[in-house]
């Protein structure tokens, strides 16, 4: 007994330093905590852009005038477009069905005549590859832009019109550049963290399960609670090792801003690594293999981690019931806090809901899972 | 000092899972300063006993004490030291970094520490690899960390379940010894087993089977009832299996098996022995052992298990070698699992590799069967070179694992049906064979049942049925036997023997001595090698000495490994001296 009083924790750190040790010698660990975050944030950063550029844009000149070859080069002159001149409409949808190109405008044989016109309007056709609806929209927007823009310049030089009565100027608050990339990458590292956190601790428990040597632990005087302890304080701060990874590749390699107190990001994401932690241990209760471990893991946190989590589908336009059922996933509050911090500021008003949802679902989880871990093999 | 209090006592002890009764009633005390043997085949409720004393398992019924307490309290692990199979060991922890957690857990302060870890480390032998990675230690050096892990705090009471499985010989005698010395400090001591030998050496036992208890007490109380009824008749090669099957057969004997080229007899109390056959050698008296007391137990609870008939048509002799290795190797990257192996078995002839686990007795078993390319050297099997024809090798051959490859959702005649199909039988054979397979192994009354529900000996039945459908010249056995009740063993070999006889060879692999006294001829492997082979009788006779003038076969192959490592040592160390 007086050993035990003296010495409280000699059990718990020698659990901690047999964590430490085997995350040294395991290259599995090291690698989810801090090689997949490196591998998953340049895939997914570099692969998925919501953004338009370069976009391979056929123009159909039946007129052959210098009206339409301004048009030509100013899709040539914006970054969005690289055009393809076609000579019929005929080839231009035989492009469009081999995927040569994304869309196309036609310019008719009447073209530079009803430009000139003051009276008569210009139509052009735009036909745009609408199978992806996203992709579709940005083309056609910046293609009905490129013309317009066009147009104005063209009309001013013709007719030495008078400036038009009112214009609009659009301005993007946080995200100028309406880069996607400055919105996916704070969404990533949520993701991130929950695989190191949830997959991670449910693997390695499991794995204790497979070899045998959780029960040789639980015939030992270590307690449940010191062993779970013991692995969510040492995956805990491999976490935050992934999480430095990801931020370092967010702020340098995408160059996203970051305009929120470093502090209160390591405060966030603490918590929600609790969470992820706490969710990796809740399953090791069900799972004691790492098959099923990992299965779990997969479908109960990075999915919705991955599509209900604002990161790619904005929560804002899902029916009413999707919305409701984004709540109860902790990835949400953290996506938004990250995105926040990044590209806002620290904002209170944002923050504090989430942090305080955050707490909340660390306590709870972490109680159930403390709960549910029983000194039995039943 | 109530020093002979029970260490744990067990009252009407029940433990379900789901409707399977794991154990029922069992009521047994376990004193200190004893090993106590828990001994039964597999699935006899073995581990479930060990976890439940752990406190790993809550009783269904009945009542467990263990250490003065109601029950498993939380404190209580404090006294226990528990080694579960494969032996908890973190392997990718250092030998002394094992320890250091099992120090910390227990919270020993620096001396007691440096003291113990001196003690055991000295004790195990493991002194040399403290720093070596678990995994990377051999079997029986795994075992011993697994054990001085356990004894770090001096427990009261040690649980060890399966601590000798698949690991050689000579390891086991070591852990003996020191269990022996534990218990010689009065520490409880319990060892599961499978192996029926090492309940001789206990000094009590709780015997388990199908989840009862069979029997406990002592091993001499318990073979003392069978003073003067145990036998041994010697026989030649050719009639061994004969006899043994007629010896069965009579009403007077209770068990007759093979023992090296020896049957072993065991009457029932008060009969004489039967009339010998024209020829027969007189039969001598000898010492009773644990499984012949158990297995007359069986026979007195059960009707005698069906013996194998005659087998007919069930296959085709081959001509010449039935299987030949030369110089056999196999290197996985810089390691050679096994080194210029070479043998020659004989038509009709039952060879057995015995040796412990990753000793390289499966990768020769694999090469033979055409399922592992040799690196280096030859292998032919029914008269056909494997390199060259390894599909027309396998028509030739049957296979049979302890694992009982079969499909458990699947009826028994449908498993027939696909293993038929398989093996390529059609039309007219494929009826024919499944209708004598079906009639030679009983599986008559079963034929529509899911494989996977049939009990253990109806399982082994019709594996072994599974593997015999295509006729097959040779018979490739990978442990078919381990773990299973004495009983199943017999009936198995008994119809192994009456193959034999219609000149079916058979390659067996094991771990197990028991098994190994029904081959004809062994080869020991040991770390790649063949380092011996001969008949179990020849190996032994290699051992006896007036201290010592029935060694066992156990006996032999310590000896034999002893005699291969200081040879080894002996050429290591002449370069170094030159």
């Amino acid at each position: 007994m007086s050993a035990s009083d003296l010495l409280p924790g000699r059990r718990f750190r020698g659990l901690l330093r047999k964590e430490f040790v085997q995350i040294v010698r395991d290259p599995s660990s090291i690698a989810i905590a801090l090689v997949m975050p490196v591998v998953l944030l340049l895939l997914i950063g570099f692969g998925i852009s919501l953004d338009a550029r370069k976009v391979r844009f056929g123009v159909v000149d039946e007129n052959r005038s210098v009206e339409s070859a301004g048009l030509y080069h100013a899709f040539a002159n914006t970054p969005y477009f690289r055009p393809v001149s076609f000579l019929t409409a005929r080839e231009a949808e035989a492009a469009l069905m081999r995927g040569d190109i994304s869309g196309f405008a036609v310019l008719r044989s009447d073209f530079s005549r009803h430009v000139i016109d003051p009276v008569r309007t210009a139509d052009i056709a735009i036909i745009v590859n609408g199978v992806d609806a996203n992709t579709a929209r940005i083309v056609t927007g910046y293609a009905q832009g490129v013309v317009a823009v066009w147009l104005l310049g063209h009309r001013r030089d013709r007719a030495k019109a008078a400036a038009p009565a009112a214009s609009v100027e659009h301005r993007y608050w946080f995200n100028p550049e309406i880069r996607s990339t400055n919105f996916i990458v704070p969404g990533l590292i949520a993701m991130v963290m929950t695989m190191i956190g949830a997959l991670l601790t449910a693997l390695v428990v499991a794995r204790e399960w497979e070899r045998g040597t959780m029960e040789a632990m639980m015939v030992t005087p270590a307690s449940m609670t010191e062993l779970m302890m013991g692995k969510l304080v040492a995956y805990f701060v491999l976490g935050l090792g992934g999480l430095a990874v990801s931020v370092t590749i967010g702020l340098f390699v995408f160059e996203v801003p970051f305009r929120g107190s470093f502090a209160v990001l390591v405060g966030v994401s603490s918590v929600f690594l609790i969470v992820s932690l706490a969710m990796g241990l809740l399953i090791s209760t069900v799972a004691r293999s790492q098959f099923v471990a990992a299965q779990l893991a997969f479908l109960i946190t990075f999915m919705p981690a991955l599509i209900l989590s604002g990161l790619m589908f904005d929560i804002e336009s899902m029916p009413g019931w999707i919305q409701a059922a984004t709540t109860v996933f902790p990835a949400r509050y953290f996506v938004s806090s990250l995105q926040t911090l990044f590209l806002a500021g620290t904002v209170w008003p944002v923050l504090l809901p989430n942090l305080a949802a955050l707490l909340a679902f660390a306590v709870l989880i972490l109680a159930v899972a403390v709960a549910r871990t029983r000194r039995s093999l039943e | 000092m109530a020093a002979s209090a029970p260490a744990v006592v067990l009252q009407g002890l029940t433990k379900r899972f789901g409707p399977t009764t794991a154990l029922d009633d069992v009521t047994a005390s376990i004193l200190p300063g004893q090993i106590t043997g828990l001994v039964g085949p597999d699935g006899a409720g073995k581990t479930t006993l060990l976890r439940l004393i752990a406190g790993l398992l809550m009783p269904d019924g009945g009542k467990i004490a263990v250490l003065g307490h109601d029950g498993v309290p939380s404190g209580v692990q404090r006294d226990i030291g528990y080694m579960p199979q494969r032996f908890g060991l973190y392997e990718d922890l250092s030998v002394d970094e094992n320890l250091s957690l099992h120090a910390d857990l227990h919270e020993l302060d620096e001396a007691t520490r440096r003291e113990r870890f001196a003690a055991l480390l000295g004790f195990t032998g493991l002194a040399p690899f403290a720093g070596r990675l678990a995994g990377k230690l051999s079997g029986g050096m795994k075992q011993k960390l697994g054990l001085a892990c356990a004894l770090l705090a001096r427990p009261k009471l040690l649980l060890l379940d399966e601590p000798s499985a698949g690991v050689d010989p000579a390891s086991r005698r070591e852990l003996w010894r020191i269990v022996r010395t534990m218990a010689g400090e009065g520490v409880a001591a319990v060892w599961s087993t499978a192996y029926l030998d090492e309940a001789d050496r206990c000094d009590s036992f709780l015997l388990l089977q199908a989840g009862r208890l069979l029997a406990s007490g002592s091993p001499a109380d318990l073979t003392r009832r069978l003073e003067g009824r145990a036998f041994l008749v010697d026989a030649p090669p050719d009639r061994r299996h004969a006899m043994q099957r007629r010896l069965a057969a009579d009403p007077v004997v209770v068990d007759a098996t093979i023992q090296g080229a020896s049957v072993r007899v065991v009457l029932h109390d008060g009969a004489a022995f039967p009339v010998r056959a024209d020829g027969d050698a007189a039969p001598r008296p000898t010492r009773p052992r644990f499984e012949d007391a158990f297995v007359s137990l069986l026979q007195e609870k059960s009707q005698a298990a069906p013996m194998a008939g005659a087998l007919n048509g069930s296959a085709r002799p081959a001509d010449g070698a039935a299987i030949e290795a030369r110089d056999l190797s196999r290197d996985f990257g810089a390691f050679r699992a096994v080194d210029r192996v070479s043998f020659d078995v004989a038509p009709g002839e039952i060879f057995g590799l015995l040796g412990p686990n990753g000793a390289g007795k499966s990768t020769i078993f694999r090469m033979l069967c055409g399922l592992l390319a040799p690196s280096h050297g030859q292998a032919r099997v029914a008269g056909i070179d494997l390199r060259r024809a390894r599909a027309t090798a396998r028509e030739r051959i049957g296979y049979m694992s302890q694992r009982f490859s079969l499909y458990g959702n699947l009826s028994v005649a449908d498993n027939l049906e696909f293993f038929g199909g398989v093996y390529g039988l059609d039309g007219r054979r494929r009826r024919d064979r499944i209708a004598w397979a079906l009639d030679a192994f009983d599986l008559g009354s079963v034929t529509h049942l899911e494989a996977g529900m049939l009990p253990l000996g109806f399982k082994q039945r019709l594996a072994l049925a599974a593997a015999l459908l295509h006729e097959p010249r040779v018979l490739f056995l990978d442990e078919p036997t381990s773990g299973v009740d004495p009983l199943m063993r017999r009936e198995f070999w008994s119809r192994i023997g009456a193959l034999a006889d219609q000149g079916v060879t058979a390659l067996v692999t094991s771990h197990f001595m028991d098994e190994a006294e029904y081959c004809d001829r062994l080869g020991i492997i040991y770390a790649g090698q063949m380092i011996a082979s001969g008949s179990p009788d020849d190996l032994k006779r290699r051992f006896a000495t007036e201290a010592l003038p029935e060694p066992t076969l156990e006996d032999a192959f310590v000896g034999l490994i002893a005699a291969h490592d200081a040879a080894n040592h002996a050429a290591n160390s002449r370069p170094q001296a030159a």
